[in-house]
């Protein structure tokens, strides 16, 4: 029996999540083998560094068939490793790329899929795993029923680890005779570099900023912080910001360490995505906002001076802890 | 243009959420439900655009679940849907559910599938890729924008921290994000034409669900907040790094 783990990358080198979802794995199934899946152009430095999270082998399929995202190419080369490798359970990110190929994974190994796992799967009676569900307003257990179990784990749900260590890497060709049918035509990537999903800090702000003229105090404290920036509905149903930085119910379900929310008055919808991070600080010239219900620490204050000081007291106490 | 749409019915985004006292379930008391946001907002409405730009064709909505869900399947088709299909079986999970739909794909063959990102309840963004997998035909998740031009179909999606344009031939499965389209309001002619239009029920196919959903339980309350003078922003970061630990 083995895991196997899926390694995503990107423009040649792995993401953060693959160690996340390595050491998921390490403790989910301790004492079991780990076979990591690396699809694509990645260098052999940092395949066998792998071997630090845990993953004893490396499997590297290459080609031309990985040179650009396919889900099906992807999915089905896990579910040939998982045979090979006579693993009962496979391991992916909750995010864009684990969203896209664990349903094909769980469709190709007749395998029960828990989506967005929070918690390491508890096996004292069945195989059971926590997750949020209704956006984060309540939890669950899901119960897997099926003898091959697939699992994408949300970012930021377990501390990574780290120890001495580097894997074997051998080349994986699953021997699918099929090629892409998702033709790849351009990637566009965002200016900002850590994609909200998966930020540890994230600054969010809503209509109390008045226009996106303003966002330049978001994005200064932003930056001090090494935090990705967010923003309520209506800024991004109004075009102040991109939708990609949409939070809460009906956008994107994040849970960062830290959520600074400016000028955003804390609808139940917007909560719904958020509640989650571990811990809230909420700016806004309303004392009676909503937020504040939810929130750790309450700055009753203009979000025009409020934002500005911050940043400049985060960047004192970075300079005197450098 | 024949274009089937994946619609699931959730509870209102107001609903306070609250469940059953031996934990089993959602307590529905109450709660108004709805067609779950992006399936009704992304997908159902694209998929309008689309067959109103080619001035023909049809847009079917299909839902797995009881007699209950009869009316937010006639809200789908008070947005402008053509006809429905409800598979008459409770909507397990989203594996069980992806099958069923499969085999009524089979049977009625359509030209494209769009379905929503994922649904406000389970959140799990599974069924679209697992009903790919079921018809054996591409899956573009997390689509932003969707163009036609004949039997090739040119999308964006989202990758998280980008976008990548991408292109398929023929049949494929999508899911709607934002950016894809507008929300419409049903208006008075489209709420009255939507009671005569057809709801086709069919009976399931036999298929297993792969999990089950249990132990509900609400987050832990959070403790007061914590208020720091707007002057004193030294203190918010020191509690930031001692008190919460995360600076
Ligand atoms: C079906 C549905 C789904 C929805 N989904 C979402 C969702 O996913 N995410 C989401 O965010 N919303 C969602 N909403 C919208 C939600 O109900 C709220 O309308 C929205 O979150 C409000 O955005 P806001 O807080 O930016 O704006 P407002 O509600 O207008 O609040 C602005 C806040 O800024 C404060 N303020 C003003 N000036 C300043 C200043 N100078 N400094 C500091 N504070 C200031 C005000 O006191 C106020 O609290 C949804 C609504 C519906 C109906």
């Amino acid at each position: 029996m083995a895991t196997i783990v899926f390694v995503d990358s990107f423009k040649g080198h792995i993401k953060k999540s693959a160690f996340e979802s390595l050491t998921y794995a390490k403790k989910a199934q301790p004492g079991q083998e780990i076979i990591a899946l690396v699809a694509g152009d990645v260098p052999q430095d940092e395949l066998e560094a792998l071997g630090q999270y845990g993953a004893s082998k490396v499997w590297h399929a290459n080609g031309p068939a990985y040179q650009d995202f396919d889900s099906e190419i992807q999915g089905k080369t896990l579910a040939k490793a998982a045979e090979k490798a006579n693993a009962n359970l496979v391991i992916l990110p909750f995010d864009h790329t684990g969203k896209s190929i664990a349903p094909i994974v769980a469709v190709a190994m007749n395998a029960g899929l828990v989506s967005g796992a929070t918690s390491l799967p508890d096996t004292s009676n069945g195989f059971t795993v926590k997750v949020n569900v209704f956006s984060g307003k309540a939890l669950a257990e899901v119960e897997v029923l099926t003898e091959s179990k697939v699992i994408t784990v949300n970012p930021n749900s377990i501390p990574v680890e780290k120890e001495e260590g580097a894997a074997q890497v051998e080349s994986f060709d699953p021997g699918l005779n099929i090629s892409p049918r998702v033709r790849v035509k351009a990637v566009h990537k965002n200016t900002d570099e850590i994609p909200l999903p998966e930020a540890e800090r994230v600054v969010s702000a809503g209509r109390g900023l008045k226009g996106p003229e303003n966002w330049g105090i978001v994005e200064d404290l932003a930056k001090t912080l090494d935090a990705a920036t967010a923003c309520s509905r209506p800024v991004s149903d109004i075009g102040w910001r991109p939708h990609h930085e949409h939070v809460g119910q009906t956008g994107i379900t994040i849970r960062p360490n830290l959520y600074i929310a400016a000028g955003i008055s804390g609808a139940i919808q917007h909560l719904a995505g958020v509640n989650g991070s571990k811990t809230i600080v909420v700016i806004n010239t309303d004392p009676e906002a909503p937020f504040f219900k939810a929130a750790d620490y309450g700055v009753v204050g203009d979000a025009f001076e409020v934002l500005p000081k911050l940043n400049e007291a985060v960047r004192k106490f970075k300079e005197a802890s450098a | 243009m024949n274009i089937l749409v994946c619609i699931s019915k959730v509870p209102d985004t107001t609903t306070k959420i609250r469940f059953l006292s031996d934990a089993s379930g959602l307590d529905t008391n109450g709660v108004t439900w709805i067609v779950n946001p992006s399936d009704e907002w992304y997908a159902l409405v694209r998929a309008l655009e689309l067959k109103e730009a080619a001035g023909s064709g049809k847009v079917t909505i299909i839902t797995v679940g009881g007699a209950e869900d009869d009316p937010i399947i006639r809200k789908a088709l008070a947005v402008g849907a053509d006809e429905a299909v409800r598979i008459d079986a409770p909507a397990h999970d989203a594996a069980f559910v992806a099958k069923q739909i499969a085999a009524w794909v089979k049977e009625n063959p359509v030209d494209f599938i769009l379905t929503g990102k994922e649904t406000i309840d389970y959140n799990g963004s599974v069924m679209g890729g697992m009903l790919a997998a079921h018809l054996d035909v591409p899956y573009v998740a997390l689509v932003e924008k969707l163009e036609k031009s004949g039997n090739t179909t040119h999308m964006h999606r989202d990758i998280g921290g980008g976008t990548e344009e991408v292109e398929v031939e023929g049949m494929f499965v999508a899911s709607a994000t934002k950016g894809l389209a507008e929300q419409r309001i049903p208006n008075m002619r489209g709420i009255m034409a939507a009671r005569t239009k057809p709801i086709h029920v069919t009976a399931p196919v036999d298929a297993q669900p792969g999990v089950k959903f249990k132990n509900y339980s609400l987050p832990p309350e959070k403790g007061a907040c914590k208020m720091i003078d707007p002057d004193n922003m030294d203190e918010l970061v020191r509690l930031l790094n001692q008190e919460a630990k995360v600076l």
